[in-house]
């Protein structure tokens, strides 16, 4: 049983000022992003008509802390279908981004910033991919590209002791 | 946008952005598409400072995604080339933000302070991004890929997957095809001379969005598509983005491991069923790169001598 005593008015305004939230409020709840959900056809803990309604409601701690917002696969097909154009897939978006000012950051995705920082892409290009890439007659890949860790510091995405390697 | 076959290509020169999985994970991509852009007289050139598109930190930070797309835009202004990915993602994150940065001038403006301070950099909005499937069909096109066949492929009944973010959002992309009904890499496979079959989901989503965060659902999502396109006694699946491949190539013994199934699905790249048809040794398309081998598939080719 929900609790409406614990609902917070404003947390649909909060997301409809995020990048990708903004159309949130249009949502009349049809079901049509959950229909044809490729992630809802094989797990029953994403289902995104639910997830907006609980962030319409307010249940703002509910949603930010749970897993299931990190759950869309942003294929888009919900986006194309939406007859509201709530842009879900970029609502998504946008609720993941407060979660993570919120401190809710999946270790995955923390390991994903890191790895960005460290290389300037989420795969690392070592010797052994140099070497392979120069038998296959490829040319050889730059190492890593600092700017990246330069623009993820100035957004305070990275701190210097996060540093790897 | 129109079919080029019958005049020459009008726009044949490209910087290359290769993201973060084509230069380690999918060399066999990379190869193929190089040499088969060269074969129709195409120009990729490389730009080595490029780095991740952005598209991971879009769930953490939507501006940092932007100024990393941003940087990468801005290295392709400078050389005055259009973009061309060969990642579908990328194509997807990196089309978003150069649309939100075009459209948005107090939010261009922020992005030209941030890149200059940082970086000393700066982006217009000049860039045009493309998939370099996109450029095939757009420049090339089916007419003059048919015309320069030296294999007959004719025995060979492929299962295209199109992939999520080389159609979708159509309102960044505007209407190149109907996402719901995408025919591109249908008649871009037909012109190769296999055949392009029909199988039920055809459209579904790889799950590769969901990989770093649940990966048992990431697996049963492509697990459907590997039955279900099996179940059509496919060849091959022919794809043109190196997330999908992971999902449907990288993975497949974890698929068939974890679900007691047996696939053995070869998958190739479009570029290299194309490289195929233009009668490249498949040693040059990187085919004995492919995981799941494809000395089957191969066996039915029957190579045209000129």
């Amino acid at each position: 049983m929900i609790d409406s005593k614990t609902f917070d008015p404003n947390f649909k305004f909060l997301i409809a000022q995020e990048p990708g939230g903004e159309n949130i409020k249009r949502c009349f709840s049809c079901g049509t992003c959950t229909a044809g959900c490729p992630v809802r056809e094989v797990t029953n803990r994403y289902n995104p008509r639910r997830i907006i309604r609980m962030a319409l409601l307010g249940m703002k701690k509910e949603v930010l802390s749970s897993d299931f917002i990190w759950l869309c696969s942003s294929c888009y097909t919900c986006f194309e279908r939406c007859p509201q154009d709530v842009k879900i897939p970029e609502l998504m978006n946008a609720i993941k981004n407060i979660a993570v000012r919120e401190g809710y950051l999946p270790p995955s995705m923390r390991s994903q910033l890191n790895l960005l920082a460290s290389f300037g892409r989420l795969l690392e290009v070592t010797d052994f991919e140099n070497d392979k890439r120069r038998d296959s007659g490829l040319p050889l890949f730059q190492r890593r590209t600092e700017d990246v860790k330069k623009i993820l510091s100035r957004l305070g995405l990275h701190r210097e002791e996060q540093d790897r390697g | 946008m129109k079919n080029r076959t019958e005049d020459s290509p009008q726009n044949t020169k490209y910087s290359l952005f290769l993201g973060c999985t084509v230069p380690v994970r999918a060399l066999n991509y990379e190869i193929s598409a190089r040499k088969v852009a060269e074969k129709l007289g195409l120009q990729l050139s490389d730009i080595p400072d490029f780095s991740c598109c952005g598209y991971p930190i879009k769930s953490i930070h939507h501006y940092g995604y932007l100024l990393m797309a941003a940087r990468n835009l801005a290295l392709a202004e400078k050389k005055r080339l259009p973009l061309c990915t060969l990642c579908s993602a990328c194509c997807g994150s990196l089309s978003e933000a150069n649309h939100e940065i075009q459209q948005d001038s107090g939010l261009r403006r922020q992005i030209n302070r941030d890149l200059s301070e940082c970086l000393g950099m700066s982006y217009e909005g000049e860039v045009q991004v493309i998939h370099f499937t996109r450029i095939l069909r757009e420049e090339i096109g089916e007419k003059r890929i048919s015309q320069q066949r030296r294999a007959d492929l004719s025995s060979l009944y492929v299962a295209p997957h199109y992939g999520c973010h080389y159609t979708k959002p159509t309102s960044i992309y505007g209407k190149m095809e109907d996402p719901e009904n995408p025919e591109s890499l249908d008649e871009l496979i037909e012109a190769t001379g296999a055949h392009s079959i029909q199988y039920e989901d055809k459209l579904q989503c790889c799950g590769g969005g969901v990989l770093a965060i649940d990966e048992e659902v990431a697996l049963a999502m492509s697990q459907k598509k590997l039955e279900h396109i099996r179940a059509q006694k496919a060849d091959a699946m022919v794809l043109i983005c190196p997330f999908c491949n992971v999902m449907y190539e990288g993975n497949q013994r974890k698929i068939e491991k974890v679900f007691q199934k047996e696939y053995k699905l070869p998958i190739l790249y479009y570029p290299q069923l194309l490289g195929l048809a233009l009668g490249i040794e498949p040693d040059e398309l990187g085919m004995k790169m492919n995981r799941v081998k494809t000395t089957d598939l191969l066996k039915k080719i029957n190579r045209r001598v000129d």
